[in-house]
């Protein structure tokens, strides 16, 4: 990913110095307006848009703004990743046109979106899929297999050293160590904190009784800042496992475990198996709000069940005149396949076929 | 000031109107001139009080809605679960990590910073003297997620050692139980923290020992005083106010340090001593940097109490601080 983002930089930097130079090189610009257009289903609008909210979602976004922003010289979007509550906050207050959220709008906050949309409801989009990686770093241990009793206890301080029966029975080629397991959670409150404890208290319920929240509750775990922190714990600390999203695992090159689910084989972390989860996900929503349950519990074959679907959240109608062209392009853009596509450089899951269409219905018709 | 004023008049009067009125002019302005100052000054105090007072109004009236949905008693609970459907919260577990984290901070970093101090103003060659001075006002302009960093991913490992060595060796000292893990600990939160205030502890003392009179160090030196004789006779007692108000600054910045706690603390909301295990306690500040990203409405009002406390507490401190100072200066006088 990083490798990709220098070419492409590196490509910029050489078209636009060839520019610069005005050599008239008429060979060179197609190459480059044709490497622009492979990202682009995008229609452009101009203005200005402000948006706020998930961290979780900040690198699809982020990703998707620049490629919007290429190809659209128009148009700028700002997305601050304040968090999923100062996000809902800031939709709710007018000062953004829509709000990132690791969550669908609770009840107290869907009347205060209403209200905020004025002639319609506020509805729930599900855009990025952040499949969750139980990293791990395990000298000599390079395949592992874990599944939600074991994950259960591991993070709750009940299964305390790698070699237990619970894990060598999941494990049995494995030669697992001795050494004692150092479990690692976020000491912040995260959106992936809440759907790991979902996912524990779902797949797990006789095993996981501390229930689910932003904060982590299991006790006796280490905690770290951010992703980056828990990560960055496991790297430095022999024998820790932690929960952290797939991107961050694969960037920092952590052994990730394998989730045994019930299905005939346990399940590795990609792009596909967290799609698969998703797709076997309900609509909770009505109309055009697309909140989706997910079945942690889930045994479908090939489908990894730890994933993490962040949303965004529009007025279905009365979104500022000035700013509705531009929100719909741009969402639009989002919910293209192209747009998903984008995502897999970037440690996301594109969504699903069945709800990416869903979704892309419903930004056609914002109001 | 009158007495000058008052003076020239007569000498100018017989020549007329026309030299006095000038002198009026000018004074009237003189006048004026301090009322304005007077004014911008009094102005500059009250603005200030007015912010203090402001902001505790606005932590007040946020606050209050979360406090009464609280269903714990914010004031004798240390459990922290604003965000639950039934909203726990107390500061108990939070306030105590603040002030011993603190606490550790300043007993670890007071007798460092004032060695320092008393090394550049009256030990090292003058040659060392300036640059030594300018490193630790650098020190101290070092921002603070800087600090954080270098914790977690230097000192720790460090700290780790240090640690398990303690634990082994006096595991008896009520501040050193553990369990067999360490690092991300209260104990490696105060290292960062002492490093922290260090510099601004150090640099005030150096200046106030650089005030006081080489009159009284020399009649220290030739009452036949040694070099720590005299330290501790006259430049000691002197820089005693100094001193004590640099190390208030230095606690205030290691209560209010936010980034840097949250980076290398494993936090979690218990009453606990034993400062080298991670969980040993957490802060409010770095709490509040934590939390609040995704608190809901209850949650931010919980951690604006929080905030509140912290006011409280860091007010406290100053009071105290100049209650001790006022007392001295009573001493001397």
């Amino acid at each position: 990913m990083k490798l990709s983002r220098t070419a492409r930089l590196t490509g910029l930097a050489l078209s636009s110095t060839l520019l610069l130079a005005a050599c008239g090189t008429d060979e060179q610009r197609p190459v480059a307006s044709a490497e622009d257009t492979v990202d682009s289903g995008i229609t452009c609008a101009e203005g200005g848009l402000t948006a706020a909210g998930s961290s979780a979602q900040k690198n699809a976004v982020d990703e998707w703004v620049k490629a919007y922003q290429g190809a659209c010289p128009g148009a700028t979007i700002n997305y601050q990743s304040a968090g999923s509550g100062a996000g809902i906050e800031q939709f709710i207050a007018g000062t953004t046109a829509f709000a990132g959220s690791d969550s669908a709008l609770k009840d107290d906050e869907v009347a205060q979106a209403a209200a905020r949309c004025k002639t319609g409801p506020a509805i729930n989009l599900p855009m990025v899929i952040g499949p969750v990686a139980i990293a791990y770093n395990l000298d000599g241990v390079d395949e592992l297999v874990l599944d939600a009793p074991a994950l259960a206890k591991i993070f709750s301080g009940r299964i305390t050293t790698w070699d237990d029966a619970a894990l060598q029975a999941l494990n049995p080629d494995a030669s697992l160590p001795s050494s004692r397991i150092q479990p690692f959670v976020r000491s912040d409150e995260s959106g992936t904190s809440d759907n790991v404890q979902k996912y524990l208290e779902a797949a797990a319920p006789a095993e996981w009784t501390f229930g689910d929240g932003k904060k982590f509750n299991g006790p006796g775990n280490q905690s770290a800042a951010k992703s980056d922190g828990v990560t960055q714990a496991v790297i430095s600390t022999p024998g820790a496992v932690t929960y952290v999203e797939g991107s961050f695992a694969e960037n920092a090159g952590l052994s990730v475990a394998k989730i045994s689910t019930g299905a005939s084989e346990p399940v590795e972390l990609t792009g596909e198996t967290a799609g698969e989860a998703v797709e076997a996900a309900t609509v909770t929503g009505t109309g055009n709000d697309l909140s989706l349950k997910l079945d942690y519990a889930t045994k479908d074959e090939g489908a990894y069940p730890i994933v993490l679907v962040t949303y965004e959240i529009v007025c279905e109608k009365g979104t500022p005149a000035d700013q509705l062209e531009l929100l719909t392009s741009f969402l639009s853009f989002t919910s293209s396949d192209e747009g998903q596509d984008l995502l897999e450089d970037v440690g996301y899951a594109p969504l699903p076929s069945s709800i990416r269409k869903k979704v892309e219905a419903a930004v056609a018709v914002l109001s | 000031m009158s007495s000058l004023s008052t003076t020239p008049p007569p000498s100018v009067s017989p020549d007329g109107r026309a030299g006095t009125l000038p002198r009026t002019g000018g004074r009237s302005s003189e006048r004026r001139g301090d009322r304005v100052f007077r004014g911008l000054s009094l102005g500059a105090g009250l603005s200030l009080l007015g912010i203090i007072v402001a902001i505790a109004v606005f932590l007040v009236v946020q606050a209050v809605p979360a406090l009464r949905d609280n269903t714990a008693s914010f004031l004798t609970d240390t459990v922290w679960d604003p965000n639950a459907a039934s909203p726990a919260f107390g500061i108990v577990a939070l306030a105590f990590g603040t002030v011993l984290s603190s606490l550790l901070a300043l007993a670890m970093a007071l007798p460092v910073a004032l060695g320092v101090a008393l090394f550049i103003s009256h030990y090292a060659p003058r040659r060392l003297a300036g640059p030594l001075g300018y490193v630790v006002d650098l020190l101290a302009a070092v921002p603070s997620v800087v600090y954080g960093l270098w914790g977690i991913f230097f000192l720790n490992d460090k700290v780790i050692d240090t640690s398990a060595f303690l634990a082994e060796h006096v595991g008896w000292f009520p501040l050193f139980g553990a369990d067999g893990i360490y690092g991300r600990s209260v104990f490696l939160a105060s290292i960062v923290l002492a490093i922290m205030i260090l510099p601004i502890i150090a640099s005030l003392s150096r200046e106030v020992f650089l005030q006081v009179p080489t009159s009284q160090q020399e009649a220290a030196l030739a009452l036949g005083a040694t070099r720590w004789e005299m330290i501790r006779t006259a430049v000691l007692p002197f820089g005693k106010p100094g001193v004590i108000g640099a190390t208030m600054l230095g606690l205030g910045r290691a209560l209010g340090e936010t980034i840097a706690v949250a980076i290398v603390l494993s936090p979690a909301f218990v009453v606990s001593l034993d400062i080298l295990t991670p969980n040993s306690g957490n802060t409010i500040a770095a709490n509040i940097a934590l939390g609040f990203a995704e608190a809901s409405s209850t949650g931010r009002g919980a951690l604006i109490a929080s905030g509140l406390v912290l006011f409280a507490i860091t007010l406290v401190v100053n009071v105290l601080a100049r209650a001790i100072i006022h007392r001295r200066r009573e001493f001397t006088a």
